[in-house]
């Protein structure tokens, strides 16, 4: 029999697990040669944040790459978007509510006008969006008259720099613990009715223990320094609505549906253009979020503000396994992806490696990354 | 001495033997028709003799002028003389004719075009078969006959010695044949052998010396062309007993289920141009209807509009269980109860890197999770049935389809249809490509879908299964309706010559 039993679930998990290896390998590297600080809580702490902007941008990213297309607008979006929000709030006095709402408006609008130009125009997402990254990156100059915006609000800044209480990271860990009991349970109830009764326990263990092991491993090293940062729970939040959606919704199947075979979906009956439509508004909407993370962090809105954040969230999608061919990639994935570059720029920082040099060697472990999953693919 | 000798090709692909046997000579400035059904072997013999199945993924010995071939690949083939014209042409449109003919052979000194010489020589070719193409127009600007002829020059100017020809006057006006064969008749007149593919038996019998006839993989025989009918032809090429394979229908016909009238379908690349012609048609509770029909007869597309997915301009009116209903799409098609089991798994049925729970749930998953979220645990249950009472051979609905038989696969794309829970089912050649017993349980699932009170209509280029299973076949030649048959008065012959354009 030709048929192997081979499942979408194995080989992910598969592929998950090597991703964690990679980036436990370039930890442990870093934590060697910068004499035991990489791994501090602190320094943690810091890798969390720094990752949040890129993290939040990926997971959006990831919805679009897997539906087939691509946007490389979002970092002057990016900009723009904190543009609006700093001068909707410093200039015009508009207050903290509306400037977070502007901000998201602004993302969501954008990514639904380029989604229709793509969906509905048949312009290549790939045009639309290169005349987006610069007609953005020129909005924001234009809406800032060149200048960097502060921003005076100690509460916007928070949702950039600030922590929450140690004791609410333990509520939120308990919160956790709580979901990840009640997802295990409902996934082996579920693979009980299809397969053939048997419960296979040390699955279900390791399906329960993983994330509990991280759960409080996380929140136990960010309260070991001062807490879960702010920007680092948004980032999480976004994180797990992207794994919802896409694993859990009529919405994400559609997407993987219209990346695999766009003909195939529409003879089902998916309206790919709508579903194509509503995922550039979705990431236009993390987008906005990104925004609103980034320039809390600088208290700024600076007109090259987001500038090359594009491809590092296209870069992290990748690492995670996506295929810009469409159909297939992880939420899950592309944050692991965020979190090695984010650990390359951090671990090379603190070992006081030369831009330059930062970008080759992050520029060189892309390409190593997708054609180590290249050759591994053609063998099976 | 043959010009070249195919002995006992063996082709294998999972699950079906294509070519079982088969030999085939041909002989310098012979013309030699290969005829037989979709599915025959035809083109499957063609891809062996051009290298796009390489050495040893075949059985058999093929010689070209006594010496043994061992081709590795398409260049391999071409360097020994044999060269094909395929039903798509290859050839560049945004190119010219000229740059198209030296394609990959452009005559150059240090990596630099000699465009003079490059159009000095395509016109001195051109010339020579009598062609007026100027070469520097571009290979988009011609009609597609011209096309036709521009690709077999590119042919003759790799020095082929085999040529062979698929389907080559499908898409041609009557005076572009007239020139195609001209060109042909020179060709033989050069020593030039000529293997033709088509399904047209009066240009076959018209320009042949000899004919070889295929079914299920097998070389029927091979005749001279004086030495034989038309009847004889196509007797040999329907063959096998209708029947045998065919389970005994008992359906009990109801009220129409869907009514279709003024259809008209139109090119999606010449808008002018009418694919199906004013077709109007109904079928019945519990009825199959067959539509017979060649390649380009407006099969697939009348079946497409009705469904809302003709990406063309298109208009008609439907009926659903004798309500109006105004499909405009793919969705609201399912809504109002058809289902399309759409032809080419690969290219339009299947997500071939998904599971078979998840290919199966994509058309009705709105009916089987919920309007919002999906329901892994539903799902799983939903498809069980349909896994089960199609004999869908896999472990569980979690394999992922692209590692699936050819049969297996089409009974997902059929499950997935099924879960849609329609009035009206649309079968486009849905047994393309798969072993006997899964073809056979495919029509044994048709039959016991229809005694339930399905409608189905059923488009095939296979014809004894229009024949096996249908109650009523419509023939369609050029858009239009040619001929209706019911079961008792349909016959290979009859409907072949409908097909074929006779009376």
């Amino acid at each position: 029999m030709a048929e192997t039993e081979k499942t979408r679930f194995t080989t992910s998990s598969l592929r998950a697990y090597i991703m964690i290896a990679v980036l436990a390998g370039i930890w442990l590297y870093f934590h060697w040669a910068t004499n035991s600080i990489f791994l501090t809580p602190r320094n943690l702490s810091n890798l969390a944040t720094q990752m949040s902007v890129t993290g939040i941008l990926a997971v959006g990213m990831l919805m679009l790459i897997v539906s087939g297309n691509i946007d490389l607008s979002v970092g002057s979006v990016l900009g723009f978007a904190g543009g609006i929000a700093a001068y909707s709030m410093s200039i015009h006095g508009y207050g903290l509510p509306a400037g977070i709402i502007f901000a998201i408006s602004v993302g969501i609008l954008i990514g639904t006008f380029q989604g229709a130009l793509t969906a509905y125009l048949n312009i290549p997402a790939f045009i639309v969006t290169l005349g987006g990254l610069l007609a953005w990156r020129g909005a924001v100059k234009w809406l800032l008259g060149g200048n960097t915006v502060p921003i005076a609000d100690d509460t916007f800044k928070a949702i950039g720099q600030r922590n929450i209480p140690v004791e609410a990271g333990w509520i939120l860990a308990a919160l956790g613990i709580a979901f990840a009991l009640f997802a295990a349970y409902r996934r082996a109830r579920s693979e009980a009715s299809y397969g053939d009764g048997k419960v296979n326990y040390v699955l279900l263990i390791l399906n329960v223990a993983i994330p509990i092991v991280g759960i409080v491993a996380f929140i136990w090293v960010m309260n070991a320094y001062q807490g879960v940062p702010i920007p680092v729970l948004i980032f999480v939040s976004v994180a797990l609505i992207g794994v919802f959606i896409t694993t859990s919704t009529v919405f994400g199947r559609y997407l993987y549906a219209i990346g695999g075979n766009p003909d195939a979906a529409r003879l089902s009956g998916i309206n790919n253009k709508r579903n194509i439509l509503k995922v550039y508004a979705l990431l236009g909407a993390f987008t906005g979020i990104a925004a609103l993370i980034f320039t809390a962090r600088v208290g700024s809105a600076a007109p090259d503000a987001g500038t090359l954040k594009e491809l590092d969230a296209i870069a992290a999608c990748v690492i995670g396994g996506a295929s810009l061919m469409g159909g297939r990639g992880t939420v899950f994935g592309a944050c692991i992806g965020a979190l090695i570059m984010a650990s390359l720029d951090n671990g090379m920082s603190l070992l006081n490696v030369r831009d330059f040099m930062q970008d080759i060697v992050k520029g060189s472990i892309l390409v190593a990354a997708v054609g180590l999953d290249m050759m591994g693919r053609k063998q099976t | 001495m043959p010009l070249l000798e195919m002995r006992n090709i063996v082709k294998e692909f999972p699950g079906v033997r294509a070519l079982d046997g088969v030999s085939f000579t041909l002989e310098n400035g012979e013309f030699h028709a290969l005829v037989g059904e979709n599915g025959a072997g035809k083109s499957t013999l063609m891809k062996v003799l051009s290298g796009v199945y390489p050495e040893g993924s075949f059985d058999g010995e093929i010689l070209v002028e006594n010496v043994p071939q061992h081709f590795r690949s398409v260049r391999d083939a071409e360097s020994a003389g044999i060269a094909i014209i395929y039903q798509e042409l290859s050839l560049v449109k945004e190119l010219t004719v000229g740059e198209n003919i030296f394609l990959g052979r452009e005559p150059s000194r240090f990596g630099v075009i000699d465009s003079a010489k490059l159009y000095h020589r395509s016109a001195t070719l051109l010339r020579e078969l009598h062609l007026d193409i100027d070469p520097r127009t571009t290979v988009g600007s011609l009609g597609i006959g011209r096309q036709q002829l521009v690709e077999i020059a590119k042919a003759l100017s790799q020095d082929a010695k085999i040529l062979v020809l698929d389907e080559p006057t499908a898409a041609l006006t009557e005076s572009e044949v007239e020139t195609l064969f001209d060109i042909l008749t020179k060709l033989k007149a050069r020593g030039v052998g000529l293997i033709y593919i088509s399904h047209k038996l009066d240009e076959v019998f018209r320009m042949s010396d000899r004919i070889t006839v295929l079914r299920d993989g097998k070389t029927i025989g091979t005749h001279l062309a004086k030495d034989l009918t038309r009847d004889e032809v196509i007797a040999e090429m329907v063959g096998r007993e209708v029947g045998d394979i065919f389970p005994t229908p008992d359906h009990e016909l109801g009220n129409p289920a869907l009514e279709v009238q003024n259809l008209l379908v139109y090119s999606i690349d010449r808008p002018d141009k009418r694919i199906v012609d004013d077709i109007s048609f109904s079928v019945r509770k519990g009825e199959v209807l067959g539509i017979a029909g060649l390649m380009g007869s407006g099969r697939t597309e009348l079946m497409t509009a009705i469904f809302g997915a003709w990406q063309g301009k298109y208009s008609r009116t439907i009926l659903v269980d004798g309500k109006d209903r105004s499909v405009a799409s793919p969705s609201e098609a399912i809504d109002s109860g058809i289902a399309f089991v759409t032809e080419d798994r690969k290219r339009y049925g299947l997500i071939i890197e998904q599971t078979i729970a998840d290919n199966m749930t994509l058309a009705g998953l709105r009916s089987i999770s919920g309007r919002f979220l999906t329901h892994r645990t539903q799902e799983i249950v939903a498809v069980r049935e349909p896994m089960r009472s199609l004999h869908i051979k896999a472990g569980t609905p979690m394999v992922v389809t692209g590692t699936l038989s050819g049969g297996n696969q089409q009974k997902v794309v059929l499950g997935k249809w099924l879960l849609t829970k329609p009035k009206v089912l649309f079968l486009d050649e849905p047994t393309r490509g798969i072993d006997v017993g899964a073809k056979q349980e495919i029509y044994a699932e048709i039959n016991k879908l229809a005694t339930e009170g399905l409608a189905i209509v059923l488009v095939s280029s296979e014809l004894p299964e229009v024949l096996g299973l249908s109650d009523r076949v419509l023939v369609l030649y050029r858009g239009r309706i040619a001929a209706e048959f019911t079961r008792e008065s349909a016959t290979a012959e009859k409907v072949m010559t409908a097909a074929t354009g006779g009376n």
